[in-house]
């Protein structure tokens, strides 16, 4: 149960850490909070020669509001996502949902940004940034893109980033006043990882009527249109959106799945 | 001593502290094995059973998966460093009456945690309590007179401030 032995950097500006992830001599690694790469060393799943601390890097851990945006750095604890000193445009999504991840001790050091790059299909902000349409910013040594969450994750700890990547900024667009969202997790035990995930997003303004079904071994499953939210959320209509993924031909997945969902929306209908 | 060693500098419960470290040494083994403060104690090292639960900078954080490197400039208080911490003295006095331990191995996690539910929970019931200690496990109490221990806390400061 210890980590191998690896080198170790704190760059201090965004410039130098992306030089040091550059580096093609070394197996190479960023690393923000450390809550699900610290286990992963730990275990020797992860076995990098230089990891890199990007968490002393000031504009990722900032918050602010950008026109009808909020853009949260990717250092942001999810502990200062639920505590909340920041112009919520989410209508409680972020500090709720922040406060349902795992437990304190580790909401105190893990990141958005973090949770994101590792893309564990259970993790909360996986799900529930692919149901607000979040934009994931891209930082690296040829500068900047912005990619949205669906083209983000792409299936189980498997993201867009590219060798010598990190996640920068998160782009979590407003929600209108007639915005309503609902969030589900089946877990045996609280704050352990998700079994099935429903989140989902009704926002008129945008014409949005979102389901995501979550924690499917693969990347979340975005159901669009209102369809779910009249009735249509049964194991049969389930089975076909799964289609592909393991959870489509276990019963008991199946059923989990489709519960999580109709929960969430059942928090909207209400 | 690993070829990667780093020199970092932070406080120990409240002392100044300067140690050369591997970068793979985790806070918990650079708490027991450098500073010998054998309070903190390593379960599972891998962030789930809450055993080794300390405060970096006031807050709570698990020290088997946080790297002693990472903690260059911080303060660290590990369960040693609240022997006078009247809430610490509270809860500890609480947790005896209460029967909140039976072997003891998960209570310096316990103690931990718990000091920041009253402090960041002030109204919780016994469901909040219960869902907020939900990241430290034990295997002796069944968390009854965990729970208890906490209510009775809780109920005593609210009844003193109100």
């Amino acid at each position: 149960m210890k980590a191998v032995d690896f080198d170790y950097a704190q760059p201090a500006t965004l410039d130098a850490a992306l030089a040091l992830l550059s580096r093609d001599d070394v197996m190479v690694r960023p690393v923000a909070g450390s809550q699900s790469l610290g286990p992963m060393l730990n275990l020797r799943l992860a076995q990098p020669e230089l990891l890199v601390d990007i968490t002393r890097i000031p504009e990722l851990q900032a918050i602010r509001r950008e026109g009808d945006r909020l853009v949260i750095g990717a250092c942001v604890t999810h502990a200062r996502l639920e505590d909340g000193d920041y112009p919520d445009v989410t209508r409680g999504v972020l500090p709720s949902v922040a406060a349902v991840i795992a437990y304190r001790a580790v909401r105190n050091r893990g990141t958005i940004g973090g949770s994101l790059a590792h893309a564990d299909p259970a993790a909360d902000w996986v799900n529930v940034l692919t149901a607000l349409g979040a934009e994931v910013v891209i930082a690296g040594a040829g500068g900047r893109r912005t990619v949205p969450m669906t083209g983000f994750i792409l299936g189980v700890f498997e993201t867009d980033l590219q060798p010598g990547e990190i996640v920068a900024e998160i782009h979590v667009p407003a929600l209108s006043e007639r915005a309503r969202w609902g969030y589900c997790k089946v877990c045996r035990k609280t704050g352990e990882f998700s079994h099935a995930t429903g989140a989902v997003l009704i926002d008129p303004a945008r014409g949005l009527w979102r389901c995501v079904a979550g924690a499917t071994s693969g990347k979340p499953v975005v159901i669009d249109g209102p369809a779910l939210f009249e009735g249509g959320c049964t194991e049969a209509a389930m089975a076909a959106h799964l289609a592909g993924s393991p959870a489509a031909d276990d019963p008991i997945a199946l059923r989990t799945h489709t519960v999580a969902l109709k929960r969430a929306i059942a928090q909207v209908m209400s | 001593m690993s070829a990667h060693a780093k020199t970092i500098s932070l406080t120990v419960n409240g002392t100044r502290v300067e140690a050369t470290v591997p970068p793979r040494q985790h806070l918990g083994d650079f708490l027991r094995e450098r500073e010998l403060l054998t309070g903190t104690h390593l379960g599972c090292e891998h962030g789930v059973c809450g055993a080794c639960t300390i405060l970096i900078d006031g807050e709570p954080a698990r020290s088997c998966i946080t790297f002693a490197v990472a903690c260059d400039g911080r303060s660290v208080t590990t369960v040693e460093g609240l022997d006078d911490d009247p809430l610490a003295a509270e809860l500890r006095e609480a947790f005896s009456a209460e029967h909140g331990l039976q072997c003891g191995f998960c209570t310096p996690g316990m103690l931990v945690a718990a000091r920041d539910v009253v402090l960041r929970c002030p109204d919780a019931d016994n469901r909040a309590i219960r869902t907020a200690m939900s990241g430290n496990l034990c295997r002796c109490t069944g968390y009854v007179g965990i729970v208890n221990a906490i209510r009775r806390v809780i109920d005593a400061r609210n009844t003193n401030a109100g």
